[in-house]
């Protein structure tokens, strides 16, 4: 543990954030995870830190484990062995002297409430307005009443240049402007860690850029971001360290000027070398 | 050798040939295609009008269906009686095998083998046993038992129906009509829940939404879109079946027509058609009603609300009016 963190700190030192992170317990801390399905091992003892404020992308072949990788995070899926925890607080699990215990689905559902997640398919739900999608998780978690949730969701629209569109249905926007209603869904509930799913995979090429303008705007406020992404010029530009994940493996990580342009393992580089 | 030299010669000399015919000479001007005739069309069109025309002009002026004597029936307070009847029947029907459809589609689709088996069972018994000899056999089991309570087996009982005869023989066949009609709900219910995108059920529980709030507000709505054409077909079959109640000694809108007609043998004709005529009504109310209740729920499916039938028609006529324009003005 102290090892790792000592590494870790060696480069945050250029972010700023090493005072901090030293004090914090990590934002995200994955441990020997194991998810299989049958005899299909996803996940192979995935091991990773992510300190607080920092961005994380995680690159990877298709099929490698990083979507389930990002979804173990938030308890979408049960991994198998291992645990995670965020802000030091064990998800969908309680220890029970050495034994970990299912929690309830309730106390599942209120973990998950601060992380948020943006999903590649956007995953708005069609028959509420853009204002009630971004609205209906403040109100129905509890967390504000409706006129309040109605002013904060105003905001967030705003915050990601949708104000106009308001009373719009999902359906009648253009893809970019789908995920950056999501992205604003997400924030509603003020999380302290958002987690991207391929945030622009399903979009057309000259409507990637706005979310990702988006998305940078997050990173600099300060908020955890973990990101699954292909795009590797987004990653070098807005990453304070970059995983390489194959094979249900963290083949190798750090700042993108070492896995980006010198990085150690031939899969790695043989990865890069195709989608460069 | 000499062979693809001889291609080539002719490739190169392609661009002299004339081109292909038919093109006239003179440089085409836009403008309109005249559309293709279609007599075939036009002919069993006319075929058709002098059917309906015979159909009608027959319905009108055979005495066979002594339409003076379904105008003496139509409205009279016996008849209306009937239709009262048919409409309590259908709507505590619909009403309670809705609620049983729901109750059974979400057993079904529980993760407890215990729940999934028992609805499929319920399903698979009420979907095989025919109506009437449900209607029958609780007609029966009705006579037998005087009281009918509901409680904890063996236990106390939290009410009972102690009813007069005719309440108890509505009570029957509300029964009877809503436990049939919840095996069908229960399908179309478990339908409409299977359509909704699996995304949308993760994304709601990544936003940590309480499960009541994801099925009430996010699931269940969207599933409305499909299960309201499916269970407005159900309703109407059920609308009809209440007429099978005439079994369990009440007299809805067809047992008092068959009352009525024993009494009068030479009325019975015009009492049929009274019933047609009425069940067709009942039908059309509830296809409106199906319109509307669709297009409320199809906000935000389709990028523009469907338009109702009167918004329809006048854009209809606006186009024909321009098209009719535009042909006068060729």
């Amino acid at each position: 543990m102290t090892a790792e963190h000592g590494t870790t700190a060696e480069h945050l030192t250029t972010a700023g954030t090493l005072t901090t992170a030293e004090a914090a317990p990590a934002a995200v801390e994955v441990h020997d995870v194991h998810k299989w399905y049958g005899a299909h091992r996803v996940l192979d003892g995935v091991d990773l830190t992510v300190r607080p404020g920092e961005v994380t992308v995680i690159l990877g072949p298709s099929g490698s484990g990083k979507s389930t990788l990002l979804r173990v995070i938030n308890h979408l899926e049960k991994p198998e062995r291992g645990y995670v925890s965020v802000n030091g607080e064990l998800i969908g699990v309680r220890r029970n002297g050495d034994r970990l215990r299912e929690l309830s689905e309730r106390a599942i559902l209120t973990q998950r409430s601060r992380i948020g997640f943006v999903f590649q398919n956007f995953n708005l739900f069609p028959h509420l307005t853009v204002l009630d999608n971004v609205a209906a998780a403040p109100v129905a978690t509890g967390k504000l009443g409706k006129a309040q949730a109605l002013i904060l969701a105003r905001q967030l629209l705003g915050r990601v240049g949708l104000a106009d569109k308001a009373d719009a249905y999902p359906r009648q926007l253009s893809g970019g402007q789908q995920q950056r209603v999501a992205i604003a869904r997400a924030l509603a509930l003020r999380p302290g860690l958002i987690l991207f799913d391929e945030p622009t995979s399903a979009l057309d090429p000259e409507l990637v850029g706005e979310v990702l303008t988006v998305i940078k705007d997050l990173a600099k406020s300060g908020t955890t971001l973990v990101i699954v992404t292909h795009e590797i010029g987004f990653a070098r530009e807005v990453a304070d360290r970059v995983v390489f994940i194959d094979g249900g493996r963290i083949v190798e990580q750090g700042p993108p000027a070492e896995v980006l342009d010198k990085p150690r393992h031939e899969r790695t580089r043989d990865f890069l070398s195709r989608v460069l | 050798m000499s062979e693809p030299q001889g291609a080539a010669v002719s490739l190169a000399e392609a661009p002299h040939q004339p081109p292909p015919t038919d093109v006239p000479s003179k440089q085409l001007t836009p403008q309109r295609v005249q559309p293709l005739r279609k007599p075939g069309r036009w002919i069993a069109t006319a075929v058709v009008l002098v059917l309906v025309a015979q159909a009608v002009h027959g319905l009108i002026s055979n005495p066979f269906y002594q339409w003076d004597r379904f105008g003496y029936w139509f409205l009279r307070p016996t008849i209306l009686d009937g239709l009262l009847i048919t409409l309590e029947v259908a709507a505590y029907s619909a009403v309670l095998g809705l609620l049983g459809g729901i109750l059974l589609a979400l057993a079904r689709l529980s993760k407890s083998p215990v729940l999934r088996a028992v609805s499929w069972t319920y399903v698979w018994a009420l979907r095989s046993i025919p109506l009437i000899v449900v209607l029958l056999f609780l007609y029966n089991f009705s006579a037998l038992y005087k009281t009918l309570s509901v409680g904890v087996p063996f236990g106390p009982a939290f009410f009972s129906f102690d009813e007069s005869r005719l309440a108890t023989d509505m009570v029957v066949a509300v029964i009877g009509l809503s436990l049939n009609e919840a095996a069908y709900a229960a399908e179309v219910v478990r339908g409409g829940i299977l359509s909704v995108d699996q995304g949308q059920h993760e994304a709601a529980t990544a936003l940590g939404l309480p499960k009541g709030y994801r099925f009430r507000r996010i699931v269940f709505p969207q599933a409305l879109r499909s299960i309201t054409p499916n269970y407005v077909n159900q309703l109407i079959g059920l609308i009809k079946s209440t007429s099978l109640v005439f079994y369990v000694s009440l007299l809805d809108l067809f047992g008092t027509a068959q009352t009525m007609g024993a009494t009068y043998p030479g009325d019975i004709v015009p009492l049929l058609l009274v019933v047609t005529v009425w069940y067709l009504i009942l039908t059309s109310v509830v296809s409106v009603i199906q319109f509307y209740v669709e297009r409320y729920y199809a906000r935000g499916a389709t990028r523009s609300r469907p338009p109702t039938p009167l918004r329809k028609f006048r854009t209809g006529l606006r186009d024909l009016r321009e098209r009719l324009r535009r042909e006068a003005a060729v």
